[in-house]
């Protein structure tokens, strides 16, 4: 049997028809009691999970998700990582994300894909390279990496770029970051429920929580459609859903759901090398490793929790991307699909105690809780395990919006998350 | 001896493929042409690189992909069955090098048992993933992008509504069509074959004739036809988007609202699943057929038929009239496919131990009705065993389906014969992906057994044929596997697009300068005749500056004579949004941080608006023109929102019936002299307004008249400078702007572009609001505390001031900077340091910056912690690695007593 | 494409619409007897309901703010209602 993944298991496996390889993860039942459960099967929700386990060795411990793990926003985003902001909070929080993301393939034993292809964000405009400059600066106090490109600078980038003087939105120069890039989002989910598996961890699958055990305020437990779950600690990792379980618990977020839409084109051989970002149009897209252009825009305006797809928005996306790159119009729209998002005030994450106690929030991602599955994870677990916020989560309590201290991007930099 | 043609018809194009000269007939797509000429590899295989031939006859083909050149322009990745074929068309096999035929990377069919689904995940970890990834992603991919090739935005899009859309327009299609249109109905049918008719004109000896009556017909009652046209969507409340392909003009969109949708959507037929039934030459006995009906083809001269379903048997008798040999194997008695014998090319087949000499290896494992769209429309299927296939279940509202899309297939009899797990060899499942059967067998035994995990883990049906040969057997490959039935392990989720769209529709038109239009001004004409240079503020074309110097000279040529003369600039974007009715002063309150309706009619008030969040959303003036009547001025780009602001209250917390909000920043053109000779130049125009400054003093309004119309004149200045503010109907603004420039000759008036006035407004500290302020700035950040700390009463934002945040002590506060280091003017979006404790970290930044003619060096403005207490302190800027010296300085820097403002 | 029902205009394209807030939704004031937490909850926090929700949308072709009644998840609309106080 073969369980370490390396290129000589894979030879071995070869030559006898890969029959030794084993599950990547079991198939529980739920066990009446563990110590902590998380809800939500997604990225956040294992990677709490398997941090709760390595970090602080609480392996009893259960992911309860109701279809199929890494089937919500884990499986529907557009995969892009980086740490590009502005707040301090924000580049700690996004940083540390990408610096596990650094070591995660080796550390779970599984390709995650991680490609450092660097992020170009696009600015069309003198005022917008003031505003890409004073982003820059501010990520380079804060301690990431940035830099300030002229408009040769991004066309070196992707030289398929509009250079045409028509162009609705012009290159005048923009920002990079070289350690951003992308992953395999599935891979991740996959990754890390191979390695929580490995700990012990029971990942149930098929299991809807159809609400919450409350004694004298505190949550115990949770009830679910395999039966009554007991836990000493209970996590809502189910961004896009946020609001719907917090009912179930008694209390409202501040949050509001969203339809967020990607698409991706036929493949075709390697013609755009890094992610480009353009608010002008507010389309970014990368080139997947298997060749297809992979493309996302805005949130849809009408809240919803329909994973579909939209045509107004959809028109908006794709025409941004042509007005981008205008050679792309040789290619066709092979998929599209949408993810439902946690949409917060200050576009930041949610981290800490819910008003129930006993009962942790991990939500409000928003577009890009992707690129912070493993810091939220980290953090969700450190707080899950200790009782009390990590540093780096303290700034994205719920508590923030009675206080004021909202951690608002678009407020500081002008750009959107 | 391959496939030929028998039977010929229309002229002769000549072609090539991969380099070799070839000749096609009018009327033929790319694969017909192909066959047509005994071409058997027409590509490679996405992972394996194995060689492949032409499987099927429309969009549900997996191998026939081609780069098409024709008049110097290349589109990638063209599906050689639905493409027509022109003349001096170039083609080019897609992931081939050089030829389809001689591949060199062919070996890596040899790597196979190391590249089973998945393989990269468990490898390629040290040293990391990006080291590898050059070289994987110039193996993956298909086609080839044109760098030089940009496609123009020339499709248009349709909107339509009917009473009833038939999607398809084979028999069932035509029919549902004519019920509909002879009821009265409009009745829209659309199809994405070249002509009406569907499997008819293929399946039926004399079914073209017969095709075209029927299509007559429906057409005669009154029904719309359109072929070649593609429903590849339905999204909400049944919009159906369609993709119509046309000839000699670019491609349409077609957005689509009808009552109620027909889908007679037909079926596609399944592979069977043997070992290496990918083979080329092995084929869909559908397309044998359809080759031979349509297209005058024979695909073999040697033909084995192995089916397991009566509709594909029947395709053996037509394939005989033709000419060829033709041996069945009737799989439901038992016969099985063991062997598929010539790499390039079918040359023998083994059937149930028995070998065949052949050609083509026609294989059908029956036919799956195309529900995508039903599906699409959020339909559930059930799956049926008398056809072996998943069909509609409970009827979804607006949506009926007919003919074999509902699993009526007629007289049909089909044995399953779904994949048969523990099989040696490899057998595909997937083609264009390279998914075999041992792949899905791999997915099980490492539990992605889900079929969605199934998808992803080993890429089955994600391919551009959109897995329309595969899915079915995949998902039924995984019911073997595990255990359980076709119906319990369930399908993927159906979403749009049925068949790849081209980008190009989808965007339309909207491109390049119809791409989020800019807003013109009226007078962009005379702008533009007096050297106007144009840049876009807040949504509006305007003149930055005039001239056609440097950019920074003539920007501090027009700043300079301002402050000596006079100047004239085109204010009229800035908005101008009226508000009526007994509430209007309210109304006007309640919008606003400082109270206006205590202003004397006549006067004008600046101020601020918040959001509710307490942030300063923007800032303006308010003119009270009377108790009832007041102009609400904002800045250019906040008109829609402060109308939309206005409007919610009006509606939501005042009476609609007592106050009125009417957006009138069009209508009024708007023009301002701002300088010492202000007034003399305005004197001039002979506005019938008294100037004198006890009738008119700064911040008060005068209505006159000009040229017969009305002529409002408001004393309001973002300059610092004397200024007045010239408003006159839109239809007015040219000979305004003509009196105006006339008037200024004698004073040395200078035209003014929106740079010069953002370097004036700076040199006297006014803030743009979005610029000098941030998402998170509050009035008190700029000193201003009066309504906060004084004012009863409730107002937009009132509560948020008084948060924890709002009196953090800490705040960020706006100020000026002077230059410290005797270098140039600082660069706007330098940071404050801060490195109290040895760690680093912003304290404030710069917000606007210039090189001030007036005051004779830089001035910057910017928002600092704690700034207005830090008055005189010396601080470092960072800048992209430099270090800069600047000292706190109050915000305004010229004319620090205001007296110019009278001067 | 969803089609929107404006009480005023009928069935319009959802780009002719803009969300507003959820119905019910009362400002508290005054300003200074507001708890930091109340004022919290009425700015920023929700029912944001998966299924039946009540909704002020505003039609922007017509300016008229109003209350829909509509499904999140299938995207049915059950009806609209003018917010104008009836006539006096």
């Amino acid at each position: 049997m073969t369980r370490h993944y390396s290129a000589f298991g894979l030879l071995r496996e070869g030559l006898r028809g890969h029959s030794g390889w084993q599950p990547a993860w079991r198939s529980p039942q739920p066990k009446p009691r563990y110590d902590a459960v998380i809800i939500g099967g997604g990225g956040q929700g294992l990677a709490t999970a398997y941090y709760l386990a390595k970090n602080h060795g609480i392996t009893n411990v259960a992911v309860l998700e109701k279809g199929w793990l890494g089937g919500g926003n884990t499986g529907r985003n557009t995969a892009t990582i980086r740490s590009n902001y502005f707040y301090p909070e924000s580049v700690a929080l996004y940083d540390f994300s990408l610096k596990l993301y650094e070591g995660l393939s080796r550390e779970l034993n599984y390709n995650v894909m991680l490609s450092q292809r660097g992020v170009v964000t696009v600015a069309s405009s003198p005022a917008e390279m003031e505003m890409a400059a004073r982003l820059v600066n501010a990520m380079q106090i804060n301690g990431t990496d940035a830099e300030l490109l002229d408009r040769d600078g991004v066309l070196q980038k992707a030289p398929l770029l509009n250079t045409s003087d028509e162009a609705r939105y012009p290159i005048f120069g923009g920002t990079w970051q070289g350690r951003a890039g992308v992953a395999r989002h599935d891979a991740v989910a996959w990754g890390y429920a191979r390695a929580a598996d490995g700990f012990g961890i029971d990942i149930v699958q098929n299991c809807e929580v159809a609400g919450f055990l409350i004694e004298g305020g505190r949550c115990v437990g949770v009830e679910t459609s395999l039966g009554t779950i007991h836990a000493d600690a209970v996590a809502l990792c189910v961004a896009g859903h946020s609001s719907v379980l917090a009912a179930k618990a008694g209390f409202q977020l501040p949050i509001r759901s969203y339809s967020l839409q990607a698409m991706v084109s036929e493949p075709v051989k390697p013609c755009l090398d890094t992610v480009v970002l353009y608010p002008g149009t507010g389309t970014y897209l990368f080139q997947s490793d298997k060749g297809e252009i992979v493309l996302g825009g805005g949130l849809d305006r009408v809240p919803s929790y329909a994973q579909r797809g939209n045509p107004p928005m959809q028109q908006t996306v794709v025409s941004g991307m042509l007005e981008m790159f205008p050679a792309f119009g040789q290619l066709r729209m092979l998929r599209q699909w949408a993810g439902v998002v946690d949409v917060v005030p200050d576009s930041s994450p949610i981290i800490g105690p819910s008003p129930v106690s006993g009962l942790y929030l991990n939500g409000g991602w928003g577009t890009g809780g992707f690129k912070a599955i493993p810091a939220g994870g980290w953090l969700t677990a450190h707080l899950i395990a200790t009782g009390e916020h990590h540093e780096i989560s303290r700034p994205f309590d719920l508590d923030r919006f009675a206080t004021g201290r909202l951690v608002d991007e678009a407020a500081g930099s002008g750009i959107a998350h | 001896m391959s496939a030929r043609r028998i039977r010929d018809s229309g002229a002769l194009l000549a072609f090539t493929f991969d380099g070799r000269a070839y000749e096609g007939r009018e009327g033929d797509t790319l694969a017909s042409a192909l066959l047509a000429n005994g071409v058997r590899v027409v590509g490679r295989s996405f992972k394996y690189h194995r060689p492949r031939g032409i499987h099927g006859a429309w969009s549900e083909e997996p191998n026939a992909i081609l780069d098409v050149t024709i008049y110097g322009k290349t589109w990638p990745n063209i599906r050689a069955t639905t493409q027509r074929l022109e003349a001096g068309m170039d083609l080019r096999s897609v992931n081939a090098r050089p030829t389809a035929e001689g591949d060199r990377l062919g070996l890596l069919n040899r790597l196979s048992p190391f590249l089973p689904a998945g393989f990269y995940y468990k490898t390629f970890l040290w040293p990391d993933w990006h080291r590898f990834e050059p070289r994987i992603r110039a193996m993956a991919g298909l086609g080839r992008l044109d760098p030089a090739h940009e496609p123009p935005a020339d499709s248009p899009a349709m909107n339509a509504r009917c009473d009833v859309l038939v999607v398809g327009s084979g028999r069932s299609g035509l029919l549902a069509a004519r019920e509909a249109a002879l009821a009265g109905g409009s009745v829209i049918v659309v199809d994405d074959r070249f002509e009406p008719g569907g499997t008819m004109l293929h399946r039926e000896a004399d079914g073209a004739e017969r095709a075209a009556v029927l299509a007559g017909d429906v057409e005669q009652a009154g029904a719309r036809i359109l072929s070649r046209t593609t429903a590849y969507g339905i999204y909400d409340h049944n919009l159906v988007c369609c993709w119509e392909r046309r000839d000699g003009a670019p491609d349409r969109h077609w957005r689509i609202r009808p009552k109620r949708i027909v889908l007679a959507t037909g079926a596609i037929e399944r592979p069977l699943v043997f070992v290496d039934n990918d083979r080329p030459g092995v084929m869909s006995a559908e397309a044998a057929l359809y080759y031979l009906r349509r297209h005058g083809v024979l695909v073999g001269e040697r033909i084995v038929l192995a089916a397991n379903n009566s509709r594909a048997l029947g395709v053996a008798d037509a394939l005989r009239e033709a000419g060829a040999a033709v041996t069945v194997a009737v799989l439901r008695e038992g016969a099985s496919v063991d062997a598929v014998h010539g790499a390039k090319g079918v040359e023998a087949v083994t059937i149930s131990g028995k070998r065949i000499e052949a050609d083509c290896l026609l294989a059908s494992g029956g036919y799956t009705p195309t529900v995508h769209l039903f599906c699409q429309a959020k339909g559930k299927l059930r799956y049926d065993e008398a056809i072996a296939a998943f069909v509609p279940g409970a009827p979804v509202d607006g949506i009926s389906l007919s003919g074999a899309a509902a699993g009526d297939f007629g007289d049909y009899a089909i044995a399953p014969a779904w994949p048969n797990p523990g099989a040696k060899g490899r057998q595909w499942i997937d083609f264009q992906n390279d998914v075999t059967l041992k792949d899905v067998e791999l997915a099980a035994r490492e539990n992605f057994r889900s079929v969605e995990h199934l998808k992803r883990y080993t890429t089955l049906g994600m391919a551009t044929d959109q897995g329309k040969t595969s899915n079915m057997n995949g998902l039924a490959a995984m019911a073997a596997v595990t255990g359980r039935t076709i119906e319990q392990t369930g399908t993927t989720t159906y979403r749009p697009p049925f068949v790849p769209v081209p980008f190009t529709v989808l965007a339309g038109r909207r491109r390049g300068q119809l791409f989020n239009p800019v807003r013109r001004l009226a007078l962009e004409t005379q702008h533009r005749a007096a050297g106007g240079v144009f840049r876009e503020y807040g949504g509006w074309l305007r003149p930055a500056f005039y001239g056609g110097g440097e950019a920074d000279d003539e920007i501090r040529r027009e700043a300079r004579q301002a402050r000596e003369t006079v100047a004239i600039f085109d204010g009229s974007p800035l908005g101008k949004i009226e508000v009526f009715g007994p509430q209007a002063g309210a109304i006007v309150d309640y919008n606003s941080y400082n109270t206006i309706s205590t202003l004397k009619p006549g006067r004008i008030r600046y101020g601020f608006m918040l959001t509710e969040g307490g942030v300063i959303y923007d800032d303006g003036v308010t003119v009270k023109l009377a108790d009832d009547h007041y102009v609400v001025s904002c800045s250019s780009g906040h008109v829609a929102g402060v109308v939309a602001r206005l409007e919610e209250w009006r509606q939501d917390r005042f009476d609609p019936a007592a106050v009125f909000v009417h957006n009138l920043t069009a209508h009024w053109a708007t023009l301002t002299a701002t300088g010492p000779h202000a007034k003399a130049l305005v004197a001039a125009l002979s506005l019938g307004v008294d100037l004198d400054d006890a009738a008119l003093p700064h911040m008060a309004v005068a209505q006159g008249s000009f040229e017969g119309g009305a002529a409002r004149v408001a004393r309001v200045s973002f300059t610092g400078d004397r200024s007045y503010e010239i408003s006159v109907p839109a239809s007015k603004a040219p000979a305004l702007w003509a009196a105006m420039n006339e008037a200024g000759r004698a004073l040395d008036a200078v035209l003014m572009g929106s740079e010069a006035l953002l370097l004036l407004r700076a040199e006297k500290g006014f803030i743009i609001a979005g610029k000098d302020t941030d998402g998170t700035s509050m009035p008190h950040d700029l000193g201003i505390t009066g309504p906060r700390d004084k004012r009863l009463g409730e107002y937009v934002g009132k509560r948020s001031l008084f948060t924890e945040n709002a009196l953090r002590d800490n705040r960020q506060q706006f100020v000026g900077l002077a230059v410290a280091d005797g270098g140039p003017a600082l660069p706007t979006g330098a940071h404050v340091l801060d490195e109290t404790g040895g760690k680093r970290r912003s304290a404030g930044y710069v917000t606007s910056s210039y090189e001030s003619p007036a005051v004779g060096g830089p001035i910057a403005l910017g928002l600092v912690e704690r700034g207005m207490s830090r008055m005189g302190e010396e601080v470092s800027l960072f800048h992209l690695g430099e270090t800069r010296r600047a000292v706190i300085a109050q915000p305004c820097f010229f004319d620090r007593d205001g007296s110019r403002i009278d001067a | 494409m969803q089609l929107f029902l404006c009480p005023f205009c009928g069935e319009r394209d959802e780009t002719e619409f803009t969300f507003c807030a959820e119905a019910g939704k009362t400002r508290p004031e005054p300003a200074a007897e507001v708890p930091a937490d109340a004022w919290a909850r009425y700015l920023h926090f929700d029912h944001n309901p998966k299924g039946a929700t009540r909704e002020v949308w505003l039609h922007a072709t017509c300016g008229e703010f109003f209350l829909m009644e509509r499904d999140t998840v299938s995207h049915a609309v059950a009806g609209s209602h003018s917010l104008r106080r009836p006539e006096a």
